[in-house]
C-alpha cells in the first residue's frame, strides 16, 4: 500500500534516494536544492541509510566524486541548482561521455543575472546537450516517481548515461503537497540492486577510464553515445510500463492534456502546466478546442511523438522557461518546430519566453496565449513568432 | 624492510613501455617509481589529472597501467580520487568487495593540476581526511600545452608566457610553496623528493606515504628536457643539482614533524642547478647576474627556514 | 561487450568499440612500439656490466628489464633513446651506438 504523506519536492526527492539508498552522495549546498542533502544528512545520521555521504568544496567536485564512485563500481548521487549545475558543466560532458549513470537532482533555478534565486529552466537547458537524460516533473509526486524510475533508466546496459532529475525551484522544490510515498521495500524491488560488469575495485581485471581519444576514435564514440540516448527512449517507456504496473502511476515522454481533437495548443513543462490546464478547462467550458502536451523527457526529445500530436493543430505556442538569447526562440521551440518540419500537415508555431527568475504565470496569461492562438488559427497570421510575455512595457 | 634495489626492481612492472611519454621525461620514472611502492599483493587505482601524463598514458585503446585508472577532467583528480575513495569504503562495508584485496587509491596530476588549476579539489580533499596519497609530478610549468608558467614555476625560468627579453628576465614571482600548505591541512604525511641515487628516497617516501592511513602528499621535483631545454640524457645531473644546490630539499613531515632526509654535504651554489638548463641561460648574460644574486638569496633564506622547522 | 585493444583499432566501425571508450585488461600500451621513434641507440655492454642495476628504475620507459636481480638486454621495441641509462651507469656499461654517437 502507498503511503500519503505530505512532502516539498526536495523531500520526496530526498525520501525516494533514502529508499534507494544509494552507495556514495556527495554534496555541496545551493539554493534551492539545499534542502535535498540536509534531508539525507539527517538520514545519515540517524542510520536510515549507510551511505557514504561526503561533503565536498565545490559542485565542480561534487559530480567528480560522483564520477569516481560510479566508475568505482557505486550508485552515487548528488543534486544542484542554477550556478552549480554550471559550475559542473565540464564534468556533466565527461559522465556522458564516460558513459556513467550518476543520477543529479535539480532543483531549476534561473542563471545569473542579476543573480536570483527563483525559478526558470536556464539552468538545465543550458545543459540539455551534456548528454544527461533529463526528465522534468509537473509535481511534488512527478518528480518523486521520476526519482524512482531514474536509476533503471541510466543503469540500463543499452543506456548507460548520466540522468537528471528536474524540479521546479522553489514552486516544486518547497511546496509541500499530498503525495503517495510507496512502501521502503516495494521501491528497492522496482529499483535492484546495480551490478556493472566492469568497475574500478573490481579484483579480476583492472578498468581504464577516460582516454585521450584522436580522430580516429572520437566520432565512433560520440555515434555510440548518441545510440545509447536513442536507445533510452525505448527503456524509459519500459521502465514507465513496469512502474505503472507496479505502483499505478502511468507516464510517458510527455502528457498530453485534452489534446484528441484540440486545435490550438501549447507545449510547456514542468509545473506552469498545472496553470495551464486550468486554463485548458476554461476554454473547453467555452467549447473552444484548446488542448497542451505537457514535456516530460526533454532528453532524448521525443520529437516523432510530439510531431504525431501536434500535427492536427492549426496553432502551437512554445512556452519557453528559459531564454536562449538566439534572437529567434528559446530551446524548447527549438526541438520542436524541428520535430514537426517535416510533417506534411503541421501548425503554425510561436515560442513565448515567459516566468524567468521566478516571474509569475497565471490562468490569466495563460488564457491570453490561447486567445493568440485561436486568432492564429482563424487568420493563418502569425504575427511576431518569438516575444516574451510577463514583463513590463514601456 | 631496508630498501633493496635489486628486489624492487625483480617486482613486475606496473607501469609499462608504450606510453607516449617524451623520451626522458622524469614522470614515467615517477609512475614506475611509485607503483612499485604498492606492495604487490595490494591493488591500486590511479585518478590522472588532465596533462602530459594522462594524454600519453592512457591514448585509446592503450593503457599504461598495470591498475584500474580513471581520468576525469584537469583541475579534479583530488575529487575524483575522493569518490574512488569514498566507494572503497561503502563497497567493504556493505561486503560487495571480497576481504582479500586491498586498493590502495592513489592521485597524480602535474603541477598545473595540483598547485594551480586543481589546488581547490586538492585542498577539499586534504580537509575531509581521505585516505589516499597524492603525487605531484612537479616539471615547473604547463608542460602539455608548451611551457606556460605555473605557480610552481621557480624565479627567473623562461617559459612560453613569461619568455626572457629585452625587458623580461622571466617569471617575476617566486615559486608557490605546495608541500609547507599541504603540511598546513595537518596532513599525517607529507614529502618532497626527487630522482636520484638508487631511488630509495622517494620509494621510502611513497611507500609510507601509501601505508599512511588517511591524505598523504609527495611532491616530486620532475625534470622536463623540453620545457627545461637540456639533453634527456642529464636528467639524474639535474636532479641531484637541484638538491645539492637545495633548489629542491628532501625532506618530510610526520604528523607535523620535519626531518629533512638529505644534506648535501657541501651546498652548492644555484648556478650548478641553473646552468645546466636553457631555461635560465639568459641569467648568465652580462648585465643579468643579479638574478643569480636574488635566486640564491631566495633559496637561502627558504632552506635556513626549513632547517629551522627540522630542529 | 568486453573488448581487447589488439582488436581494436581506427578501422573498426563504431559498434565494435568499447562503450564509454574504456579498457579492461593491464599494459595495453606495451602493443605501441615506441623504439621507432628512437633516433640514437644505447647499446649494454654486458663485459662491463657490475649488474648494480642501477640503470633499470631511471628508464622512463621500462626497457630494462630486470629479473632474478640482473639486468637482461634492452628492450628496443619500446626504447626511445634518451640516454638517461648511459649516464646512470658508474661503470660506463652503457654507451651509445657507434655510428649514431
Amino acid at each position: 500500500m502507498s503511503i500519503r504523506e505530505r512532502l516539498s519536492g526536495n523531500e520526496a526527492i530526498a525520501t525516494a534516494m533514502r529508499q534507494i539508498n544509494p552507495d556514495v552522495f556527495a554534496m555541496f549546498p545551493i539554493t534551492p536544492s539545499t534542502e535535498i542533502p540536509q534531508y539525507f544528512a539527517q538520514y545519515v545520521a540517524d542510520g536510515k541509510v549507510d551511505t557514504e555521504f561526503i561533503c565536498v568544496e565545490s559542485e565542480h567536485s561534487s559530480l567528480s566524486a560522483c564520477l569516481g564512485a560510479e566508475a568505482a563500481g557505486c550508485r552515487a548521487v548528488t543534486a544542484t541548482s542554477s550556478a552549480g549545475l554550471s559550475y559542473m558543466n565540464e564534468v556533466l560532458y565527461v559522465a556522458g561521455s564516460s558513459r556513467l549513470p550518476v543520477v543529479l537532482a535539480v532543483a531549476c533555478r534561473a542563471l545569473t543575472g542579476p543573480i536570483n534565486i527563483n525559478h526558470d529552466y536556464s539552468d538545465s537547458m543550458a545543459e540539455r546537450d551534456s548528454g544527461f537524460i533529463q526528465l522534468y516533473g509537473e509535481n511534488n509526486q512527478e518528480v518523486y516517481d521520476n526519482y524512482l524510475m531514474a536509476h533503471r533508466i541510466a543503469e540500463h546496459p543499452l543506456v548507460r548515461l548520466p540522468l537528471m532529475v528536474c524540479e521546479d525551484g522553489f514552486i516544486t522544490s518547497h511546496a509541500i503537497e499530498n503525495i503517495e510515498i510507496e512502501e521502503d521495500d516495494k521501491v528497492k524491488a522496482f529499483v535492484g540492486e546495480y551490478h556493472p560488469e566492469n568497475y574500478l575495485l573490481k579484483k579480476e581485471n583492472p578498468l581504464a577510464v577516460g582516454p585521450y581519444g584522436v580522430s580516429g576514435y572520437y566520432m565512433e564514440a560520440r555515434v555510440a553515445q548518441a545510440q545509447a540516448m536513442k536507445n533510452a527512449k525505448q527503456v524509459i517507456l519500459d521502465v514507465a510500463a513496469d512502474f505503472e504496473k507496479t505502483f499505478g502511476r502511468k507516464y510517458g515522454f510527455f502528457e498530453e492534456y485534452r489534446m484528441e481533437d484540440a486545435e490550438v495548443a501549447m507545449v510547456i513543462m514542468g509545473s506552469s502546466a498545472g496553470t495551464a490546464k486550468a486554463a485548458v478547462d476554461e476554454l473547453r467550458r467555452d467549447g473552444v478546442k484548446a488542448g497542451l502536451v505537457k514535456i516530460r523527457v526533454f532528453r532524448p526529445f521525443p520529437g516523432e511523438e510530439l510531431a504525431k500530436v501536434l500535427t492536427g493543430c492549426k496553432a502551437v505556442a512554445v512556452m519557453d522557461k528559459s531564454e536562449g538569447f538566439s534572437a529567434c526562440g528559446g530551446p524548447l521551440f527549438a526541438e520542436t518546430a524541428g520535430a514537426c518540419i517535416n510533417l506534411d500537415k503541421r501548425p503554425k508555431l510561436i515560442d513565448i519566453v515567459f516566468g524567468l527568475g521566478g516571474r509569475d504565470f497565471t490562468v490569466a496569461a495563460a488564457l491570453q496565449v490561447f486567445d493568440r492562438l485561436q486568432g492564429i488559427a482563424e487568420t493563418g497570421e502569425i504575427g511576431e513568432v518569438y516575444t516574451h510575455m510577463g514583463q513590463r512595457e514601456a | 624492510m631496508a630498501y633493496n634495489l635489486k628486489q624492487e626492481m625483480n617486482k613486475e612492472e606496473r607501469f609499462h613501455s608504450g606510453h607516449r611519454l617524451c623520451a626522458g621525461c622524469g614522470a614515467g620514472i615517477v609512475c614506475r617509481a611509485m607503483m612499485r611502492a604498492v606492495d604487490p599483493e595490494d591493488k591500486a587505482v590511479i585518478c590522472n589529472a588532465t596533462g602530459c601524463l594522462e594524454v600519453s598514458s592512457f591514448q585509446y585503446p592503450y593503457t599504461a597501467w598495470e591498475d584500474s585508472y580513471i581520468h576525469t577532467a584537469f583541475e579534479n583528480a583530488s575529487a575524483t580520487a575522493s569518490g574512488v575513495e569514498a566507494a572503497y569504503k561503502v563497497m567493504k562495508r556493505k561486503g560487495k568487495l571480497g576481504e582479500e584485496t586491498n586498493f590502495k587509491i592513489l592521485a597524480i596530476g602535474g603541477d598545473g593540476g595540483t598547485y594551480d588549476i586543481g589546488f581547490q579539489s586538492l585542498s577539499g580533499a586534504l580537509e575531509r581526511g581521505h585516505d589516499f596519497t597524492y603525487f605531484c609530478y612537479d616539471n615547473n610549468a604547463y608542460m602539455n600545452t608548451g611551457t606556460q608558467r605555473s605557480s610552481a614555476t621557480p624565479q627567473f625560468a623562461s617559459a612560453t608566457t613569461t619568455p626572457a627579453g629585452v625587458e623580461s628576465v622571466g617569471k617575476k614571482q617566486t615559486q608557490k610553496d605546495l608541500t609547507q600548505i599541504v603540511v598546513a591541512h595537518s596532513s599525517p604525511y607529507v614529502a618532497q623528493t626527487t630522482l636520484y641515487g638508487n631511488m630509495k628516497d622517494f620509494h621510502e617516501k611513497a611507500h609510507r606515504a601509501i601505508y599512511t592511513a588517511g591524505p598523504t602528499f609527495v611532491n616530486v621535483l620532475t625534470p622536463c628536457p623540453r620545457g627545461w631545454n637540456y639533453p634527456a640524457e642529464n636528467l639524474l645531473e639535474i636532479c641531484k643539482a637541484a638538491i645539492d644546490t637545495c633548489v629542491w630539499p628532501l625532506y618530510e613531515v610526520v604528523e607535523g614533524e620535519y626531518h629533512l632526509t638529505y644534506e648535501p654535504k657541501k651546498k652548492l651554489p644555484v648556478e650548478e642547478f641553473m646552468s645546466k638548463q636553457g631555461r635560465f641561460a639568459h641569467c648568465f648574460k652580462p648585465g643579468n647576474e643579479w638574478t643569480i644574486e636574488a635566486a640564491q638569496a631566495y633559496v637561502d633564506k627558504k632552506w635556513e627556514e626549513l632547517l629551522e622547522k627540522c630542529k | 561487450m568486453s573488448r581487447k585493444a589488439a582488436e581494436i583499432n581506427e578501422q573498426i566501425p563504431w559498434q565494435e568499440m568499447t562503450v564509454g571508450c574504456e579498457i579492461y585488461e593491464p599494459g595495453t600500451s606495451r602493443l605501441t612500439k615506441t623504439g621507432e621513434w628512437r633516433s640514437k641507440t644505447p647499446v649494454w655492454l654486458e663485459e662491463k656490466c657490475k649488474q648494480c642495476v642501477l640503470c633499470a628504475p631511471f628508464c622512463p620507459d621500462a626497457c630494462i628489464p630486470v629479473s632474478d636481480g640482473k639486468r637482461r638486454e634492452f628492450d628496443y621495441d619500446h626504447c626511445k633513446g634518451c640516454g638517461i641509462c648511459i649516464k646512470a651507469c658508474p661503470f660506463n656499461a652503457i654507451e651509445w651506438k657507434e655510428d649514431e654517437a
